[in-house]
């Protein structure tokens, strides 16, 4: 009896819920906490402007975890319509041609208007096909930027209103922090990303062939250069003299400037919102040193975070309602909003003028620093990195700088292992893919 | 001294019934995603499955290729020893002296932000009195350091369940004779040598076996939650390097045949276990 009283409950829930007639997109995205809510209220925001599709955004852990979810779940035939990808697995994504719908395909056939040229280049660039078609939506994406504790620079004696911006600038800065007593006066979150990556990029170098793997999947690393060389280097030596303080692998690093340990480094600029909330002290942020030297920089800085995939084997329907989703997101007003809320890039120009026009950066001084050093226009070598088996090589990357960190290899024998074991998987992505 | 303990069916189907729960979940659980890795361990596929390539032993002969690979066959070798060595003593010294218990089911990854937070070289508990005793901690550069962590980590965790086994053991040792030992003039050591550790050795086999299987596959939360393999490789043990290639980066051929190298190792560890040292047990 008591089993019948269910069924009979559980038939009639179903028949309400197809009653409604609303397509569900499903959305795997790995944001937590406040920025979990950002994602709900972006999906919010557009059920309300429509009645025909509902967007149910479904935390899926950090990134690593939601794309082994979503690969299992493709598998078993139930993959979501829109998964939220960081930027190492694009190459990955790009290339698992019938996995995926590239965004500009969704868009045109759902007979939205699409125009790449209303992207920022540089952030809408590390997405794009080399035929200009954009692959993914840029979703959050951040840049390398320089942050520093202006009481530790008073403190010191330096003029905590002008930061930094060649490394040899920096170099002095950090023994006349140490001078001061200072323990860690510089350290960085993220190595490979901010000292192989984007520094290639903002001093307009390859970080690896083909337009770093733009152009193609025969892409091998560049790394081995005498600027590359030059720059680990004078990380190393700078390691040797107490001037930077390795604090560990990606974000690790964070912890020691909020706590005041450290009193400069290198991070994404999305770190604003933690330091902003953590930090006992007054802040600077900067833009990311470079070495004047070098012909064409400072160019671009290249970003990080992740972009939304729309996932294959899904109905006409269901694709109309991504792309009325996508469309919504890149609204102006909408797009403004998540920049000035989370830090994070605006993914047009629109988004970035009005929100200048709004006195935004003016009452928040340094949060336009990420946006100034990507508003330009990319070179062949600055428009991003598309490597496959990226994971990987950055786990490379990382076990060989510390290598270089601990003295037991020297900064030019460490490039190279880093370019001998990380080729070694671009041959096997090549192979894999060709 | 053997006694006879067999129970005798007389239908030939009820045995088999009354382990088939047990041969199910072996089956299952054990058996198939073991051969499912064997399967794997010989095919190159991409990331979301599309596509599936008979590579034949070509996942094993880059991972033989790989120096880096080689190497953590010797980092796991050092783990391995330390963990079951420190886990095996350490618990028989505290069951003997009866101490109190330590907590014994904690998630290994908690175990591992517990550790790291104690020795975070800037903040953590563990370094500050460190440094205050003239050692300069620093496990994310100093590979000896960061050894010591995982193992310390690891051995923590798993001394409770030996505890516990262990002093069970020493419980169901015959009172009457220690008693007869003490009598006839043997010292606390004298009798702990030669009547409790021969009556115990059945345990201590057991907990040798399973804290080798322990440190070879169950530890690799431990060293993700505290030094993600690092400084360089240092503390890269197999079982790591097959979760990382796996679950981080989707590369399942070459994460498949990682496993079956390092179920090979386990038999072959466990088989040679039997051979040698069960002959030193006295059941």
């Amino acid at each position: 009896m008591k089993l019948r009283n269910t069924l009979t409950s559980m038939a009639l829930a179903l028949t309400a819920l197809s009653a409604q007639a609303q397509t569900e997109i499903q959305m795997w995205h790995s944001m937590s906490g406040a920025l979990g809510e950002w994602v709900n209220g972006l999906a919010n925001s557009y059920n309300q402007s429509q009645k025909d599709y509902k967007v149910v955004p479904v935390f899926k852990g950090n990134y690593d975890e939601s794309m082994t979810a979503a690969m299992a779940a493709f598998r078993g035939g139930n993959a979501p319509h829109v998964l939220q990808v960081f930027e190492v697995g694009t190459a990955t994504m790009m290339y698992s041609k019938g996995a995926i719908v590239p965004v500009a395909k969704v868009m045109k056939d759902a007979g939205y208007k699409f125009d790449p040229s209303v992207y920022i280049p540089a952030v809408a660039g590390y997405y794009t096909a080399p035929n200009g078609d954009i692959q993914s939506l840029p979703f959050n994406s951040s840049t390398p930027v320089f942050w520093y504790n202006k009481d530790a620079f008073k403190a010191a004696g330096l003029d905590p209103e002008s930061p930094p911006k060649t490394w040899t600038e920096l170099t002095l800065a950090a023994s006349k922090l140490k001078a001061s007593g200072h323990k860690c006066p510089f350290t960085t979150a993220w190595q490979t990303w901010v000292h192989l990556e984007t520094f290639s990029a903002w001093h307009d170098v390859e970080f690896a062939t083909q337009r770093n793997g733009f152009k193609g999947l025969n892409a091998r690393l560049n790394v081995t250069t005498p600027l590359h060389v030059r720059h680990i280097e004078n990380l190393a030596n700078m390691s040797a003299n107490g001037l930077f303080v390795y604090k560990g692998r990606a974000g690790a690093a964070g912890a020691t400037f909020e706590s005041g340990e450290c009193a400069m480094y290198t991070n994404s600029s999305a770190a604003y919102a933690g330091i902003k909330r953590n930090a006992k002290f007054a802040f600077g942020v900067s833009t990311l040193p470079y070495y004047p030297d070098v012909k064409g920089a400072p160019q671009n800085t290249i970003i990080g975070g992740a972009s939304l995939w729309v996932m294959a084997g899904k109905n006409s329907n269901e694709y109309k309602g991504v792309a009325g989703f996508f469309d919504h997101l890149s609204k102006t007003d909408v797009q403004a909003k998540s920049h000035q809320d989370t830090g994070y890039l605006p993914i047009t120009t629109a988004a970035y003028q009005a929100t200048e026009k709004s006195g935004f950066y003016k009452q928040n001084p340094g949060t336009d620093v990420s946006v100034t050093q990507m508003v330009r226009k990319t070179t062949d070598r600055s428009q991003g990195i598309r490597l496959g088996n990226f994971v990987q090589i950055r786990t490379i990357m990382d076990e060989e700088l510390e290598q270089v960190w601990s003295g037991k290899k020297s900064p030019k024998d460490g490039l190279e292992a880093i370019k001998k074991r990380g080729d070694e998987l671009l041959v096997r992505f090549e192979n894999a893919n060709r | 001294m053997t006694f006879e303990k067999r129970v005798r069916f007389r239908s030939s189907w009820l045995p088999w019934a009354l382990v088939a729960p047990q041969l199910l979940v072996v089956v299952l659980f054990f058996f198939w995603p073991a051969g499912q890795a064997l399967l794997e361990s010989v095919y190159e596929s991409d990331a979301f499955g599309m596509s599936s390539t008979f590579v034949g032993l070509d996942n094993f002969k880059r991972l033989f290729a790989d120096e880096t690979y080689l190497q953590s066959f010797w980092t796991t070798a050092i783990f391995s020893i330390w963990v079951a060595g420190c886990g095996l003593t350490i618990a028989l010294l505290l069951a003997v002296m009866a101490d109190r218990i330590v907590p014994y089911a904690i998630a290994p990854a908690v175990v591992g932000v517990l550790w790291v937070f104690m020795f975070t070289p800037s903040m953590g508990v563990v370094s500050h009195a460190l440094k205050q005793a003239g050692v300069d901690w620093n496990h994310l550069l100093n590979s000896t350091h960061a050894m010591t962590l995982i193992v310390t980590a690891a051995v923590w965790k798993q001394i409770s369940y030996n505890f516990l086994f262990f002093l069970a053991a020493l419980q169901s040792v015959p009172k009457s004779l220690l008693e007869a030992a003490a009598i006839d003039g043997a010292g606390p050591w004298m009798r702990f040598w030669t009547i409790q550790l021969p009556l115990i050795t059945p345990t201590a086999f057991f907990l040798l076996v399973v804290n080798i299987v322990y440190a070879f596959f169950d530890t690799f939360a431990i060293i993700d939650a505290t030094t993600s393999g690092g400084p360089g490789k240092d503390t890269a043990i197999l079982v790591y390097k097959v979760y990382q290639d796996g679950f981080k980066a989707m590369d399942l051929g070459g994460s498949a045949a990682q496993s079956v190298v390092l179920m090979a190792i386990v038999i072959a560890l466990t088989v040679l276990q039997f051979r040698y040292i069960e002959k030193r047990v006295n059941y």
